[in-house]
């Protein structure tokens, strides 16, 4: 668990690939959890797959055609960015190369989406994909990346 | 991909740093180079330089994304454009021409009048077949793939080998859409 302050309105971040595989977990504050770890993740992606899908379809004005849960190619339709319920907030990012960053905050936590890209382009990218040593769709464990994103969200407001 | 084409947000995007033009040149003369000794047949080393390219490719991509802060990708036509313009610039310091569209839109030639891969190099006698810079068409694929597009690319013309221009032609083969990766009884 990372030092933040108590009062951080951090909860967790999840890190996916395109293929579902849970590139990086990272916790700040989650004293509750019910799920093993394996299986926590593998319904968070669920979720965002069925919710990607969902509101994709759910478009009054655009919006593809297709069966629902059908898959669609990247780029298409709409996408959800975040929602939020009476206890947290989860924001959500997707790369075109399919790389999802989940971010769980306090519900008070305001728009999130600038500081999600700024994750992926300035710390992800450049920590653990220009790392040569690291295999591409492994999960990573990088000092690194948790400093700097430790760093970074303490920023965030 | 329109937002692209505008220069990248310094606030959201990290800065590109450059590296010596010759420096560059000659290192990848010297891989090229180790490849002749290593592999001996040319059709072989042309097939590593397009396995090393993919490799460069399939990382590069997020690198590329997150510098010209791209967030959407839809048609191939579209992407062709962003490669010529931007990618090309960004890595290469030059832009390519993106010409000869198949009348199904699936297929066009990149055009590279400029290409700073080959700045010292002439072919000589015994590397004819020699597609120099084949590290292009691998780091192209790999990157298509990572979003998506699976593709053929391959040089058709070549400097080195007395054309006017480099021209590279890509084929979209199938744009591969996101699947469910968990079956249900897992």
């Amino acid at each position: 668990m990372a030092a933040l302050a108590p009062t951080s309105r951090m909860r967790c971040m999840y890190i996916f690939n395109r293929n579902g595989v849970c590139l990086h977990y990272h916790v700040w504050m989650r004293p509750h959890t019910t799920l093993s770890q394996q299986q926590d993740q593998k319904l968070m992606f669920g979720l965002l797959f069925s919710l990607k899908s969902f509101t994709a379809k759910m478009d009054p004005v655009g919006g593809n055609k297709g069966n629902l849960g059908m898959p669609s190619l990247p780029g298409q339709g709409c996408s959800f960015h975040s929602f939020r319920t009476n206890t947290y907030k989860l924001s959500f990012m997707e790369s075109p190369s399919g790389i999802k960053l989940i971010l769980v905050t306090d519900p008070r936590m305001g728009d999130l989406r600038e500081a999600l890209r700024f994750i992926y382009n300035n710390i992800y990218v450049e920590y653990v994909v220009k790392n040569p040593l690291y295999t591409l769709g492994q999960p990573f464990k990088c000092e690194l990346f948790n400093s700097t994103l430790d760093q970074y969200v303490k920023t965030l407001q | 991909m329109r937002a692209s084409l505008r220069p990248s947000d310094p606030a959201v995007s990290p800065a590109i740093e450059r590296v010596n033009a010759e420096l560059f040149t000659l290192t990848y003369g010297a891989i090229v180079r180790q490849l002749l000794t290593d592999y001996e047949e040319i059709e072989e080393v042309n097939k590593q330089l397009d396995t090393m390219g993919y490799n460069i490719g399939a990382r590069l991509i997020d690198d590329f994304l997150a510098k010209a802060n791209i967030t959407k990708c839809t048609d191939f036509r579209e992407t062709a454009d962003v490669i010529a313009k931007v990618g090309f610039k960004m890595f290469l310091n030059v832009t390519a021409t993106v010409a000869n569209w198949s009348a199904d839109s699936m297929e066009c030639s990149l055009i590279l009048e400029d290409n700073p891969l080959v700045d010292f190099v002439e072919l000589p006698e015994t590397c004819q077949g020699l597609s120099y810079c084949n590290i292009l068409c691998g780091v192209l694929r790999g990157a298509l793939e990572m979003v998506s597009m699976r593709t053929e690319v391959k040089f058709v013309k070549d400097m080195l080998r007395g054309d006017d221009v480099f021209e590279i032609r890509m084929k979209l083969l199938e744009q591969m859409p996101e699947e469910y990766p968990y079956k249900n009884d897992e």
